[in-house]
């Protein structure tokens, strides 16, 4: 049976989105050299949100120039200063969280539930602990001599970061990348994605509360020649890039023979395997949570499912239940499950991949739903029947899309869950403990959630094996990306 | 052996190989006039693939000289399916050495520097042949060498220690972080230091579990190709180091393509070199080791643990705590 909702939305009126934008360079706001703008626009109703600067190869020079002045005495501060910074800007994003989640929900097409109650927790979440660290740096690297480790000088920053972010977590990847570059000492020009550029320029006015000095954060949306031309600007001496394999080797050609350090936090079809031991309930959760969160806008996202042929129906028949209850629709109703998609360009591609499913012979189910006349979005949907071999099996979907494939030993489960060129994330569960161990040894990925999915932690490490990409984000490892070891 | 020294007359200008003239001038002092002069066995290197030692299926040899230009051996010239053949090799060694203890990888790694300890002499007199040492100097490269296999031997099981560890998540998680190998890295060695530097990059890779394809010195590959043989004899499994000897940017470019290689050092590739194959490596993202910036490393110093997290993942596993 269904329950009837009544509408419970959250008011827009918190945030107050300005008619247009310009770059955040050197501490201002500024149009981009050619004058050039781009509309972001939100998916959900295909509204214009606010028109915003376009930047080029100019404004990112003059952005690396500016991140450059600063960042002599920026890195020359103590690193106790630094961390105030940043405590402060973490302060600053708790107490602005709600009409950063609206707007977030806006932009991206999220719902509101998770950028309330996932997302800007964790960003602020994760400028508080990396301001901790800004004054510990000493204590953060290996391999250092005991003597130089407590009492000699500080570890190095490594100048000019520049850092291309996708739009899946916005302000979220923003804070993975732009935290733990300030409290190691550098200094930061940052690209947004250009379908969610706003929360990063409404960051731009936390960091003028917070006092931050001026070219200390810079912030370009654009598109993808703005970011590679800021990944190729020779006086960049840091890259950290999210988003694509296709982009992230792009970007690792573009640096060979420099002497820049690159992370890259690449793309994902982790395997989520489900033993016949499992708790079915939770498990169904896991998957749902795997797949469905953040509409499957999520690299490390539990896209194929691995399940034990002896509880394939049980389990199954429980998902379906289960993701006949998901509310796909407005992203700022505090009931919705599943917002929009985040462009039509996105749809596009989880569309053109769904029917490669089909045609390729899987069975594609997705409940009753009816999904909003305008805007982007996309029915929650599972593939059954599906072989390894199949589009959809693996090549990375985004999207709200599961496919399930089968198996009937924990040999043939580590097998086909390592069968991908990706290796970011994976699941796996089963109540006995000495299984989880075994098979978290064997996968070959970055993460593994065992009886959880999409868990993350400013102190837990993510980053991938294999073609999912290098280098870790969160942590203690993830200052290791930021200094010169 | 008449023929033999019919080809080293053909080379015209090079000297015959530096240990027959030592003995030569022996017996120009020596006034013996019966017994014989006892010609040396020369060795023949080769390669070293899969636990064996096969010549190159090409079937070239380069000459080897050394630092004065005579002539020591005929190195195997490996080939690009030479190099593919140690991929394979390195690529099936992966499970057995990653899955075995640290403890045991420890002990193996002691037991070379058992091994390479017992051939002093031997590879004193190569490394002096291959760069030009003194007797005293070559003696104190190899003792390095072999304490650098015990300095990697102890960090076995302490690495995941150091790097790894419980992070405090802020839910109820159990949630840890461990350093696992990345696979199979391909090693091109440097250049100048045939023996030390050699050591000092082969032995970090396998420390951590992951198995090596290593491009030797391409003017000094003999030290290399001999430490193969002290590999074959120390319980070293086979596939886990596989060396070849030849032509750096020859055997490097196949390397750097290999899409079953997961990590490519480039620590005895010149700067365009260098370039060339971190582009190539990118088609599948593997880890990258540049060369060093600042010219020729200082094989001797403290060589932290650099080389051993280069080739480490971090796997981190959550699971909630609950009743």
């Amino acid at each position: 049976m269904a329950f009837a909702y009544a509408p419970a939305p959250e008011s827009r009126a918190i945030v107050d989105i300005a008619p247009s934008y310009g770059l955040f360079i050197d501490g201002e706001f500024t149009e981009s050299a050619d004058g050039r703008v781009f509309k972001s626009v939100s998916p959900s109703s295909e509204e214009v949100l606010a028109e915003v600067a376009r930047a080029g190869e100019r404004d990112v020079d003059r952005a690396v120039k500016a991140a450059r002045r600063a960042f002599a005495t920026w890195s020359a501060l103590p690193g106790a200063e630094r961390g105030k910074y940043l405590f402060r800007i973490a302060r600053i994003l708790q107490e602005r969280s709600r009409e950063l989640a609206v707007l977030e929900s806006l932009d991206n097409g999220k719902p509101i539930r998770e950028t309330r109650d996932f997302d800007l927790p964790t960003v602020a979440a994760h400028f508080f602990y990396y301001a901790g660290w800004a004054d510990k740096l000493k204590y953060a690297v290996t391999g250092r001599s005991p003597m130089s480790g407590t009492s000699g000088p500080d570890p190095k920053p490594l100048g000019v970061a520049g850092q291309v972010i996708p739009w899946n977590f916005p302000l979220l990847m923003l804070a993975w990348k732009v935290a733990p570059a300030l409290a190691t000492g550098n200094t930061v020009v940052l690209k947004p994605a250009e379908t969610t550029p706003l929360s990063a320029l409404f960051f731009a006015d936390v960091c003028r509360q917070a006092g931050l000095p001026r070219g200390v954060v810079n912030i370009l949306p654009g598109y993808g020649d703005a970011g590679a031309a800021l990944v190729a600007h020779e006086d960049v001496d840091k890259v950290a890039f999210t988003g694509s394999t296709e982009v992230g080797r792009s970007i690792a050609r573009a640096v060979a023979g420099t002497r820049k350090k690159v992370t890259l936090e690449l793309g994902g079809k982790a395997a989520n395997i489900v033993f016949d031991d499992a708790p079915i309930d939770q498990a169904v959760e896991g998957v749902v949570k795997g797949i469905f969160f953040n509409q499957g806008h999520v690299c490390s996202a539990g896209s194929r499912l691995l399940v034990q042929e002896s509880i394939q129906d049980e389990l199954l028949d429980a998902l379906k239940r289960r993701m006949s209850t998901l509310r796909v629709g407005d992203p700022l109703d505090k009931n919705t499950d599943i917002g929009a998609i985040n462009s039509p360009e996105q749809l596009a591609r989880i569309t053109e991949l769904a029917a490669a499913g089909e045609a390729e012979g899987a069975e594609r189910w997705a409940p009753a739903c009816e999904l909003p006349s305008s805007g982007y979005w996309f029915a929650p949907t599972l593939f059954t029947g599906v072989s390894q071999a199949h589009r959809i099996a693996r090549e990375e979907i985004f999207g709200p899309v599961l496919s399930v494939l089968t198996f009937r030993t924990p040999a043939e489960a580590v097998e086909k869950a390592n069968n991908t060129p990706y290796g970011l994330s994976a699941g796996i569960w089963t109540e006995k403990g000495s299984r989880i161990l075994s098979v978290a040894n064997k996968l070959r990925a970055g993460v593994v959630w065992a009886n959880t999915f999409n868990q993350f932690d400013p102190t837990s490490p993510f980053g991938g094996y294999k073609e999912s990409g290098y280098g870790r984000e969160g942590g203690r490892h993830g200052l290791e990306a930021y200094l010169d070891v | 052996m008449s023929d033999k020294s019919s080809k080293q007359e053909k080379r015209g200008g090079k000297a015959a190989r530096a240990e027959d003239a030592e003995q030569a001038d022996a017996v120009v002092e020596t006034p013996v006039a019966a017994a014989p002069t006892r010609l040396s066995v020369f060795k023949t290197y080769k390669l070293y693939v899969g636990g064996k030692f096969p010549r190159s299926e090409s079937g070239r040899v380069y000459e080897v000289t050394d630092s004065t230009d005579k002539w020591l051996a005929n190195a195997p010239q490996a080939s690009r399916k030479d190099a593919r053949d140690a991929v394979v090799a390195a690529r099936k060694a992966v499970p057995g050495w990653s899955g075995a203890t640290a403890y045991n990888r420890g002990q193996v790694l002691y037991r070379v520097a058992e091994m390479l300890e017992g051939r002093r002499e031997q590879f004193a007199r190569e490394v002096a042949d291959a760069e030009g040492l003194t007797p005293d100097e070559a003696a104190a490269v190899v003792d390095a060498a072999v304490d650098r296999w015990v300095w990697y031997a102890g960090w076995t099981d302490k690495i995941a220690q150091v790097v790894g560890g419980a992070n405090p998540v802020a839910g109820p998680f159990f949630n840890l972080s461990t350093p696992e190998p990345t696979g199979v890295v391909a090693v091109l060695a440097p250049q100048e230091s045939s023996l030390l530097g050699l050591v000092s990059v082969v032995a970090p890779v396998i420390a951590t579990g992951n198995t090596a394809v290593v491009v030797a010195s391409q003017r000094a590959p003999l030290p290399a190709l001999s430490l193969s043989e002290v590999l074959a004899t120390s319980d070293v499994p086979a596939g886990v180091v596989n060396v070849l000897s030849g032509f750096t940017a020859e055997l490097g470019a196949p390397l750097a393509a290999h899409l079953d290689v997961n990590g490519l050092d480039l620590t005895g590739a010149d700067a365009e070199l260098a370039r060339e194959l971190e582009i190539s490596a990118a088609e599948n993202l593997k880890r990258v080791r540049r060369p060093s910036a600042a010219g020729p490393e200082d094989w001797q110093a403290d060589p932290g643990v650099e080389r051993l997290t280069a080739w480490l993942e971090t796997k981190t596993v959550w699971h909630p705590i609950g009743v």
